[in-house]
């Protein structure tokens, strides 16, 4: 065991500072990862995309309202699952976290930022989706739908940054965004972010109460009507609330364990 | 390079005791640290401590433990036995850190920022940092401020390196491999760069494959193998240690003839000549040019600090 005996330092580091670090990290995270196109456009504009070919096309009011919802969930977790997932893996493989930890910057100030990057990316897609639905896909939504729409899309990049932060340490480097995708996309295909639930086959059904997406999807669904019957909020905020905790938990002892082997 | 082959004949004085210790207090310290990697020992019981003003090379082959070590150092890992300090402290706290600047080898350093844009992120982690007018100085990225990282060239994305290096005013700055890629030009500039640190009183730890690059900075070499400090001492201390002369000749004489002469350590090809390692340098050269009388082409040099380093990290009975 190592023999960490530390001397008493006057604390330096005040609050100034580390407001300023987040700050800054933030910042420069969110404009490294913006102005990285391959991952803006396909986070930002596949979402769009597809809400413009399924639910604005088709000039189906219903589809047009429900497809709000679960892309809006779809692109968070999307950015979550890219951002964090493919980025901390490919940085952490070309030695530039290694850099970054060398320096005093806290630890969990990358997360965090990296965190609110993601958040803030979600957060143009759902505008983006918001506009195409009022504008063209005739959606009609009261002030209370579109801050409610917002604040559960928001609430998901807390457990999906954690998902992500997990799948950086288990998946290979060089596997990169296909892998994430292997997961990403049947995960959100089952949970009914795609299309209805009740029209997917039943054994999908069962397993989709497995799936934190499935939860976080109908969470967001209910502000418009669209959760399954049956089930309850309350059922499914605890359920998302324990996947938190658990890819948090998770995250974290994978985190130690490669610290302590490192 | 043709010379790896040829410094085997070079013996290697047995180590000597420790030279008298500073006066000063070290800036940073491994005291009797042993890292392990499953069964893999990297360090074994290493003492190694850094003072304040001195540029020290770490030299040793792949897998030595110098990148162990310089991990170590910055609070990258922890010691399995054995203590790290910077400063005093431990440098797994992240304030300790606020008095180290590191240039690492980074595969890829994120390219959609500007060159401004890192330099002013990494002063943000540090209280007291140089001004960003200063660093782009420094570094000698005039004029680069606004370019895209991925824009740059190959010497140019060492210099912003370099620069993040020194973001935070450091005392104490870790080198990894600096002037590789760069052009001489650029290598020099950085070199002056790195004396005038050490001039300013800052301690700089460098690890660097260019021997020549050791010889030119370093104010103290550590030679590392299989994870112990296999000698140390300034360049000329430790390229006295190997004993012999280098003698290069053009002669028609065997190898094999060359190999059983008296006091000759070693003898190789090279190209159209022959390098022969050999004590007693003058009766060596006397009865080659008594054996071959058209003998031209005669070198006699010191060995270098390459031959230096080859003969401790290759120990072969001569």
């Amino acid at each position: 065991m190592a023999i960490v005996a530390i001397a008493a330092r006057p604390q330096v580091l005040g609050l100034g500072y580390y407001a300023r670090v987040v700050a800054q990290e933030t910042r420069y995270e969110f404009l490294k990862m913006f102005r990285a196109k391959a991952f803006s456009l396909s986070v930002i504009g596949f979402p769009a995309m597809f809400y413009l070919i399924f639910g604005v096309t088709n000039h189906h009011i219903e589809y047009a309202r429900y497809l709000l919802a679960s892309y809006s969930c779809f692109g968070m977790v999307g950015a979550s699952l890219f951002g964090l997932g493919a980025g901390v893996a490919l940085e952490r493989a070309q030695g530039w976290l290694e850099l970054k930890q060398a320096s005093p910057m806290p630890r969990i100030v990358y997360l965090v930022a990296k965190t609110l990057t993601c958040a803030a990316i979600a957060m143009i897609t759902v505008a983006i989706l918001l506009a195409l639905g009022l504008t063209l896909g005739g959606v009609a939504l009261t002030a209370l739908e579109v801050v409610k729409l917002i604040a559960i899309t928001l609430a998901g990049a807390i457990p999906f940054s954690a998902m992500g932060l997990l799948i950086s340490f288990i998946l290979p480097p060089k596997a990169g965004p296909g892998m994430i995708n292997i997961i990403y996309l049947p995960m959100s295909f089952a949970s009914g972010l795609w299309m209805p639930i009740d029209l997917l086959p039943h054994w999908i059904q069962r397993i989709a109460p497995t799936l934190p997406t499935y939860h976080y999807a109908q969470i967001a669904l209910n502000i418009f009507g669209y959760a399954q019957a049956g089930t309850s909020m309350s059922l499914h905020w605890e359920a998302l609330i324990g996947f938190t905790c658990l890819l948090l938990g998770a995250a974290w002892l994978v985190f130690t364990r490669s610290e302590a082997k490192a | 390079m043709a010379a790896t082959a040829f410094a085997s004949g070079f013996q290697v004085e047995p180590l000597i005791s420790h030279r008298a210790a500073p006066a000063a207090q070290p800036v940073a310290r491994l005291h009797s640290v042993t890292k392990k990697y499953g069964q893999v020992t990297a360090l074994d019981n290493l003492n190694l401590s850094l003072y304040p003003g001195e540029v020290v090379a770490l030299l040793g082959p792949n897998g030595a433990g110098k990148t162990t070590a310089v991990k170590l150092l910055l609070g990258l890992i922890a010691p399995n036995n054995g203590s790290v300090r910077v400063m005093g402290s431990d440098p797994r706290d992240s304030e300790t850190r606020t008095s180290i600047g590191a240039m690492l080898q980074v595969t890829r350093v994120p390219e959609t920022l500007r060159v401004r844009e890192h330099i002013d992120l990494f002063r943000s982690y540090y209280p007291n940092p140089l001004p960003a007018a200063e660093i782009v100085r420094i570094a000698r990225l005039e004029g680069l401020e606004n370019t895209f990282y991925g824009k740059l060239s190959g010497g140019q994305k060492q210099r912003v390196l370099f620069g993040l290096a020194l973001a935070g005013n450091p005392s104490l700055i870790f080198l990894d491999e600096p002037t590789v890629g760069m052009d001489i030009e650029s290598r020099r500039a950085l070199w002056d760069q790195i004396r005038s640190l050490a001039a300013q009183g800052k301690t700089v730890l460098l690890t660097t494959h260019y021997l020549e690059e050791a010889d030119a900075l370093a104010s103290r070499i550590v030679v590392i193998g299989k994870g112990k400090i296999l000698a140390e001492g300034t360049p000329t201390e430790i390229k006295h240690r190997v004993t012999g002369r280098r003698i290069r000749c053009v002669t028609s004489l065997e190898l094999d003839f060359v190999r059983e002469m008296a006091h000759v350590m070693s003898a190789e090809r090279d190209r159209d000549a022959m390098v022969i390692i050999a004590s007693e340098t003058e009766r060596v050269v006397q009865q080659l040019m008594r054996e071959d009388p058209m003998l031209r082409g005669l070198e006699i040099s010191a060995p270098g600090l390459e031959d230096a380093f080859l003969a401790l990290t290759n120990p072969e009975a001569s």
